[in-house]
């Protein structure tokens, strides 16, 4: 004990001279993360562009063939059909989930008891993978044991999965039965966050609730909602577990979307060069998506401003 | 202020929660039911013989040891992310240069690339390194991809620990790791734990990883393992939502315990 306070004192005789300041951590503590993070993060987001380059099989070494693969894939109809579907999917979700889960988010951010209670219950689908949900709307959703046999008002006579439409139909309310919750707890946190004195002074005004809705609440939620939007575009444009574990791309390749087309592409049919030039579309897609969708929000600035502190 | 109950929202949330609750309903009853009656009245019956045979069946498969190997992936995934997540907030919150921003920045891009993008790549990656078909084949891609969130989440946090009490450490001329493990990590403790259920929610729900860089039923994750039962139970449909139930069950578990940490690390970067 003693020799641990002579220790002390004697450092910090040697640092007295100089006014007593920290020493900072050197750029060293970030190297072991950085390169962490190059090798299985930055280095495939290389690799996927030179690998489109090349003619692969998976198990001899890459063959250079310079843009043979991006030739085939600008006049590939799989691949228009891919991104079509991948768009429709896309719009559909966000037409679907962000009215929907602003509505629950703003009103379960209410302190009744009763909102919270239902609140708990919204938030179960949560708790299931994208996998276990999946499977289980594949059961629900079969045309001759599951909800479509016992619901005909609702669902006809028709096999939902059986269509394209229908299948598409049946991702969207697949991926907002999951995800909807998930967004709601973003707008939950957000609308709880707007001060109160806005309302008090709408309220004072004689504005009445659908009014102060749409003036107090859905502007102050505007960096939420692209916050959610852009979770639910990158997210919409990889949504690949959904497709392979509820329509298996199918019926025939009607809801085959571009990560799924990849997939196909590379661990089914071993054609690793040409699933990586796919692969290299949808990174530039998604990154493009997101880095558009940071700007107008302001993210990147608001992030900025923190470093200064 | 407002004391008006709102109808029509509250006719909205009741739809809603007919949306959700018809499904789980179905779910916990047709677990429930025996396989002949599941067969005949369908999912939205009442279970009237109610049974455990089909849990039973899902407990004595594969199952039990494919939650094992998730719960090690899962491990593993938070422990890589605050071996590496916690040094990196550090040098990027305290640190001085152009570097500090640079590598915050890397990590503000990260977030943006979709690891199904990037996948052919890294089989190759986790193929050279001779680690297919293993628990860390999928920890460690797991681990990277959780790490921009990771990173943002905890800084985030260190960011809030006020700059008087550095001042008193440096009285104490205590060097970077000392300040590090006695001053930042315990303030930032709930940030830390935001990053860590992120990361395991993460190897929870992950299934591409698992698909492509494993093989054998030794290293199967419960979401593969689903997967596997489609097929294997599909004449058996009671048994294959019995497994969809089980597959919850840890991650209900936290949420009855840990309800607030679960839906901050739900969250993540998007509560920011």
């Amino acid at each position: 004990m003693a020799s641990l306070i002579a220790g002390r004192t004697a450092r910090r005789q040697q640092a007295r001279p100089v006014a007593p300041t920290l020493e900072r951590p050197g750029a060293g503590w970030a190297v072991p993360g950085l390169l962490f993070f190059a090798v299985f993060a930055l280095a495939p987001m290389v690799g996927v562009l030179y690998l489109s380059l090349t003619s692969w099989d998976g198990l001899s070494a890459p063959q250079f063939t310079g843009l043979a693969n991006w030739s085939r894939f600008l006049t590939d109809g799989q691949v228009l059909q891919a991104t079509a579907v991948t768009g429709a999917l896309l719009v559909g979700n966000i037409l679907v989930q962000a009215p929907v889960s602003i509505l629950l988010g703003v009103w379960s951010a209410g302190r009744q008891r009763n909102r919270a209670v239902l609140s708990a219950v919204f938030f179960l689908p949560l708790l299931l993978s994208t996998a276990a949900t999946a499977v289980m709307w594949q059961q629900l959703l079969d045309p001759n044991f599951g909800l479509p046999a016992h619901l005909t008002w609702l669902f006809g006579n028709a096999n939902p999965l059986g269509s394209q439409s229908g299948a598409v139909a049946c991702l969207v309310l697949v991926t907002s039965w999951q995800f909807v919750p998930f967004h709601s707890l973003l707008y939950q946190g957000a609308t709880r966050a707007i001060p109160e004195t806005l309302y008090q002074a709408a309220a004072i005004d004689g504005a009445g609730r659908v009014r102060q809705f749409f003036h107090i609440t859905l502007p102050q939620l505007r960096n939420t909602m692209i916050t959610s939007t852009t979770f639910m575009v990158v997210g919409g444009l990889t949504a690949f577990d959904i497709v392979l574990l509820l329509t298996n791309g199918g019926p025939g390749t009607d809801t085959t979307i571009l990560p799924f087309l990849m997939y196909q592409t590379a661990f089914r049919t071993y054609d690793f060069g040409y699933a990586s030039a796919i692969a290299g579309f949808l990174l530039l897609l998604a990154t493009g998506a997101s880095v558009l969708l940071t700007r107008l929000s302001g993210y990147d600035r608001m992030t900025g401003t923190l470093e200064g502190l | 202020m407002k004391t008006r109950p709102n109808y029509l929202a509250g006719a909205a949330a009741c739809v809603w929660l007919l949306i959700v609750g018809v499904p789980v309903y179905s779910l916990l009853s047709a677990a429930l039911q025996p396989q002949d009656q599941y067969t005949n009245d369908g999912p939205l019956a009442l279970p009237s013989k109610p049974t455990w045979a089909n849990f039973d069946t899902v407990l004595h498969s594969g199952f039990p040891g494919y939650l094992w190997n998730t719960l090690v992936v899962a491990a593993l995934t938070v422990a890589l992310v605050l071996l590496f997540g916690v040094p990196i907030s550090y040098a990027v919150v305290r640190g001085r240069g152009w570097w500090s921003g640079g590598v915050f920045r890397i990590f503000l891009v990260g977030l943006a690339i979709p690891s199904q993008a990037v996948v052919i790549p890294l089989f190759l990656i986790v193929n050279r390194l001779g680690l297919y078909d293993s628990l860390w084949g999928i920890a460690l891609p797991t681990a990277a991809f959780a790490l921009p969130v990771t990173v943002l989440v905890i800084s985030g946090g260190m960011r809030e620990i006020d700059a008087s009490l550095y001042e008193a450490m440096a009285l104490d001329g205590a060097p970077p790791a000392r300040v590090l493990r006695d001053l930042v990590i315990p303030l930032s403790r709930s940030g830390i734990a935001t990053a860590s259920v992120f990361a395991a929610l993460q190897a929870w729900n992950g299934f591409l990883f698992p698909l492509i860089m494993t093989q054998s039923e030794g290293s199967k994750t419960v979401t593969l393992g689903l997967y596997n039962f489609v097929s294997q139970y599909s004449d058996n449909v009671p048994a294959l939502l019995a497994a969809v139930l089980l597959s919850a069950v840890p991650i209900l578990v936290v949420y009855l315990f840990a309800r607030r940490a679960l839906v901050a690390g739900l969250v993540g970067a998007g509560g920011k």
